[in-house]
């Protein structure tokens, strides 16, 4: 079988239901290169997940086991042969080996067993930005099999983590309690992309303190925002995932940020936001080997010039020969 | 043999040999009289304050320690077999081992627990199965140890309700319940419900035992198994007695005076390979626990302060290569126990590394610690490694190990040491730890940098190890008929009513549940009847993640 | 891409097992080595463990054992397996006698690593298992 037929036919047992399928698609979406792109090009006229939901927080403040309630209550509704919700899991790669020990699942056995949930753990893999590709291309899959609602947790601390959180429509920061933590969301740059925030682990002492600090950082203006006229501002929630105290509020809440984006049209706009970031991300992946192999070959001792002069004519030199060969984005 | 002043009151999974602490001695071989003890005063004293040097002044000499071997089968018939054996011998203390699904709090009708049953230990799943277990025995007239921490408020509960039904009066019964749920989390992984309300079934325990049940070791802090699962010493040591910090605060927040906490509470240790560091770390133990219960909780009563322990030699330093060489380990590993002055001692046997062990080979294991006891003159004068500057300088380091621990953990519960350690345990701080340190030593091990006779040298060609010991699966089919007959002659309206008041009193953290599922077993409530009643009021937990 | 894409494992323990020491010594030996570890700990079931596999499409699946009962929960592991369709190879590490492990190949398990076994041994049985799994697309 071609490698176009074996896409073609993994597509198909997915869209009748098939996990083993789904997994291997979203593996070739993971590994990036030509048959990524070439899975990529069959989404083209297929429909994006409903809803794209971003959990991102520092280690161990609950992201799984928030998450793992969010699933539980994204899972309620009719069911057919294709899992109604999608979790991807984010992880970081050892900087040293390339390897991972992912763990995120074992907050999630509960439900992750379910019929309508599937689970699928990602490692970092680096930060070439192979992952911040890997996972648009893997929602997209996924919302083209028939997934409704997928749920993205990951860690936020990193660029990276920020990009892939770019892909979700909705954002819920989770923090808990504790001296600082509010702040270190701030430095983090969690307020600007959160459009909700989860005051977690709220059984433990401080989380009025918490989710005041929060409050007033939010009404100093540090938050996502928008544009047009209705500003969201983000809510603060308090939640306990262990025991499932305040995951209603929260839901509901996530709930209604997407209706306010549907009914201000900003969904729209923000999935048109996201492709036009995924473009840019992605084209300038494409002109920075160049830009570095071209600056390599400089002869600095040709001309007296400012680096900031040779910068001009590297990028010069490197768009007049876009379409050199080698460098077809597939 | 156990008694309360000097039970170490660790619940060794084994019924107690006898022994006689007056027969080791004064003189040396040679015909030497010796003194009890030696080193000037600057060493400190054993059985004074902080107890370094041991805690009773004559250690050996009065009482000699415990000697428990291991002992665990099938069904209660069984056991109970062997129990009149053992009091036929003149023994008095009793130890019992349950099964995989009974330390899980299930029943032998668990989908789980197919091949488990009867196999590791004794099946408990019914009042009747306790009464059968202890047929025949005065349980006033006895000490019993049980290792068993989940489910042990259900099991301690059966104990009760035993008593009860026989007329025997509550204060009369005496023993020790493993009932250290802590370690399970860091290490052990026996765990049902999540940190917070399982503490406060120990400490329900505890508040109960010492209202009713005077002569009773409600707890015996285990740092054991935190080194089965890869620990240092160090690390045993921080986490174990860290734990202890965390009963006495829970117990003192229950209620109890931290007096009356810590006076029944007891460790259990490791007695591992490296000979001076164990020896540094028992010595460690008992002077942070006297410092520390003085200092924090300001303890007077010597009997609190004063830190006894159960030692049994390490499990994972067993090799299933050249087998007969693990009869060595465990002889020097029991010399450092002893060295280090340990209250009762459990020897393994050294076909354990494949195998549940051979009755031969545990006799061995017996007749190891005998050796120690009665050849050596290791007992005969407390702490003779006390002044030396090496084991002093050990014990010292061990401390500040140990201190560095107390810090983070009081870090991370903000000045609580119970908060702190749940904590550690929520955020995998514990078993993370104690994996990077499994996996640092493995990694030693393959490098050639540490030896194990046998292992990466010295080896032998092969010869074909010993057998797992197959279990009789009649066993698992007889006690699921006993169960089932259990289930059928009962009033199922009155185990209903008795298992709703069970999850009302576990829902209400002003109770006490220990009334309620006394009442729940009186009616025939199984063990894993009893585990989902409160599991449906506490939840379950799932482990921290690994990386 | 250039490199290998790292290699996808699961690793497990089934049922009331609670010996973790030695598949977490394995998880950070195969991390060590550029593996992915999908860590997913205690209290699985042969059940869950395909469940998982199949969502994580992994190369190889790992389970440890240390309660004895690997002749029973070895082979349904590799049933389980095959019944959903899966061909991932299944190996079994833990306390397994040497005089077993002849019943366990017979029933299809990939390899056993008992106990003593070197991490380089290790990672090079869990490659040479990854290498019998059906390739990737492309
Ligand atoms: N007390 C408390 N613990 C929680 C809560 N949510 C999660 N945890 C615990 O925090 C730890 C880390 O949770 P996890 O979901 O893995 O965090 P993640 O690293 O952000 O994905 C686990 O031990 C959870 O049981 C909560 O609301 N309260
Ligand atoms: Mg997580």
């Amino acid at each position: 079988m071609s490698r176009d037929d074996a896409l073609d036919a993994l597509l198909t047992d997915a869209r009748h239901g098939s996990r083993r399928a789904l997994g291997r698609l979203l593996s070739v979406a993971e590994r990036g290169g030509d048959a990524a792109s070439a899975l990529d090009r069959r989404m083209l006229d297929a429909p994006p997940p409903l809803w794209t939901v971003g959990i991102v927080g520092a280690p161990g403040v609950g992201k799984s086991t928030l998450t793992a309630r969010l699933v539980a209550a994204a899972a309620d509704g009719p069911t057919g042969p294709v899992p109604r919700v999608a979790v991807i899991a984010v992880d970081p790669s050892s900087p040293l080996t390339g390897g991972a020990i992912l763990g995120d699942r074992i907050r999630m056995q509960g439900v992750g067993s379910r019929p309508e949930v599937f689970v699928r753990s990602m490692a970092h893999r680096g930060d070439d930005g192979g992952l911040a590709r890997a996972v648009p291309i893997a929602i997209r899959v996924l919302g083209s099999v028939g997934v409704a609602t997928v749920i993205v947790e990951t860690v936020g601390v990193g660029q990276i983590e920020l990009e892939i959180i770019h892909v979700a429509d909705t954002v819920i920061a989770a923090m808990s309690p504790g001296w600082g933590d509010a702040i270190q969301a701030a430095k983090a740059g969690l307020l600007e992309v959160a459009d909700l925030f989860a005051v977690n682990k709220a059984d433990r002492p401080g989380v009025a303190d918490a989710v005041r600090d929060l409050e007033q950082m939010l009404d100093a203006g540090l938050a996502r925002g928008s544009g047009d006229g209705r500003a969201w501002r983000p809510p603060v929630l308090p939640t306990v995932a262990t025991d499932g105290t305040g995951i209603d509020g929260l839901w509901s809440a996530a709930e209604a940020h997407r209706e306010w984006l549907v009914a201000t049209g900003g969904l729209q706009r923000v999935r048109d936001e996201r492709i036009r970031h995924e473009i840019g991300r992605r084209a300038k992946d494409l002109l920075a080997g160049r830009i570095d192999a071209r600056t390599a070959e400089l002869d600095l001792a040709t001309a007296r010039q400012t680096p900031g002069q040779w910068a001009a004519l590297v990028a010069a030199d490197v768009c007049a020969h876009a379409d050199a060969p080698g460098t077809s984005a597939a | 043999m156990d008694t309360d002043a000097t039970s170490p009151a660790a619940a060794g999974p084994s019924p107690t040999a006898t022994s006689d602490g007056t027969r080791v001695g004064t003189t040396t071989l040679g015909g030497v009289p010796v003194e009890a003890v030696y080193g000037g005063a600057d060493l400190g004293e054993p059985g004074e304050y902080p107890y370094t040097r041991g805690a009773y002044a004559s250690m050996y000499r009065d009482k000699l320690w415990t000697m428990r071997m291991f002992a665990g089968f099938g069904l209660v018939a069984d056991t109970n077999r062997r129990f009149h054996e053992l009091l036929a011998a003149g023994v008095t203390g009793l130890s019992t081992a349950f099964d995989m699904p009974t330390l899980m709090g299930r029943d032998s009708d668990h989908p789980w627990s197919v091949g488990e049953v009867g196999r590791a230990g004794v099946a408990v799943d019914t009042l009747a199965d306790m009464d059968d277990l202890f047929a025949g025995i005065d349980l006033g007239g006895v000490t019993t140890s049980m290792t068993i921490n989940g489910p042990a408020v259900t099991v301690m509960a059966m104990y009760i309700a035993v008593a009860d039904r026989r007329g025997t009066p509550r204060a009369a019964l005496g023993g020790t319940i493993q009932n250290d749920i802590l370690k399970e989390y860091q290490a052990q992984k026996e765990y049902i419900f999540p940190p917070a309300p399982s503490v406060r079934l120990v400490t329900d325990l505890m508040r109960f035992t010492s209202a009713e049940l005077p002569r009773w070791h409600p707890v015996s802090v285990s740092g054991y198994h935190i080194r089965e699962a890869g620990s240092t010493a160090a690390q045993e040591l921080g986490f174990t007695l860290a734990n202890g910090f965390a009963y006495v605060e829970a117990a003192v927040r229950a209620g109890l005076t931290a007096d009356e906490a810590a006076r029944r509470m007891s460790f259990f240790f490791n007695a591992h390979a490296d000979f001076f560091e164990e020896i540094g770390k028992y010595r460690a133990a008992r002077r942070i626990w006297a410092r520390w219960l003085r200092e924090r909780w300001a303890v007077t009563d010597e009997r609190a302060l004063r830190l006894r322990f159960h030692a049994q030699t390490s499990g994972v330093s067993l090799t299933a290569q050249q087998p007969e060489v693990n009869i060595a380990r465990v002889a020097l590993q029991a010399l450092a126990a002893v060295l280090g002055g340990t209250q009762s001692l459990h020897t393994d046997a050294y076909d354990e590394a494949l195998a549940l062990p051979s009755e031969h080979a545990a006799r061995l294991a017996l007749r190891t610690q005998q050796v120690v006891a009665y050849e050596t003159g290791a007992a005969r004068v407390a702490d003779p490694l006390g002044g030396s500057a090496y084991v002093e300088w050990m014990t010292d380091e061990l401390e500040r190990r140990a201190e560095a621990i107390f810090s983070h953990i009081d870090e991370l519960g903000q000045g609580s040491m119970l908060d702190g350690v749940i904590a550690g345990i929520e955020s995998g701080y514990f078993t993370g730890e104690i994996a990077d340190a499994a996996y640092r030593y493995e990694r030693e091990l393959a490098a050639g940098e540490r030896i194990v006779v046998g292992v990466n040298e010295f080896t032998e060609a092969s010869a074909p190890p010993p057998s797992l010991q197959t279990i009789d699966p009649r066993i698992e089919s007889e006690q699921r008929t006993r169960l089932d007959a259990v289930r059928r002659d009962r009033s199922s309206e009155a185990v209903a009513r008795a298992l709703a008041c069970v999850a009302e009193h576990a829902g209400d953290p002003t109770r006490n549940v220990m009334p309620a599922i006394i009442e729940a077993v009186h009616a025939h409530a199984t063990v894993g009847e009893v585990t989902a009643a409160l599991e449906a009021v506490f939840g379950g937990y799932t482990e921290a993640a690994v990386a | 891409m250039s490199d290998p894409p790292p290699i996808r494992i699961l690793l497990a323990k089934l049922g009331f097992d609670g010996h973790d020491r030695g598949l977490k010594v394995i998880a950070r030996t195969l991390r060590d080595a550029g593996f992915e570890v999908i860590y997913l700990g205690l209290r699985q079931t042969a059940g869950s463990v395909v469940i998982a596999a199949e969502q994580e499409d992994v190369a190889v699946i790992g389970i440890s054992m240390h309660n004895g009962g690997h002749l029973t929960l070895g082979p349904m592991m590799v049933r389980a397996v095959a019944d959903a369709g899966l061909e991932i190879p299944v190996v079994i590490g833990g306390i397994v006698p040497a005089e077993d492990v002849p019943t366990l190949r017979e029933h299809g398990i990939f390899a056993v690593l008992g106990p003593g076994t070197a991490l380089e041994t290790v990672v090079a049985t869990i490659h040479a298992a990854a290498a019998t799994h059906d390739g990737m697309v492309g």
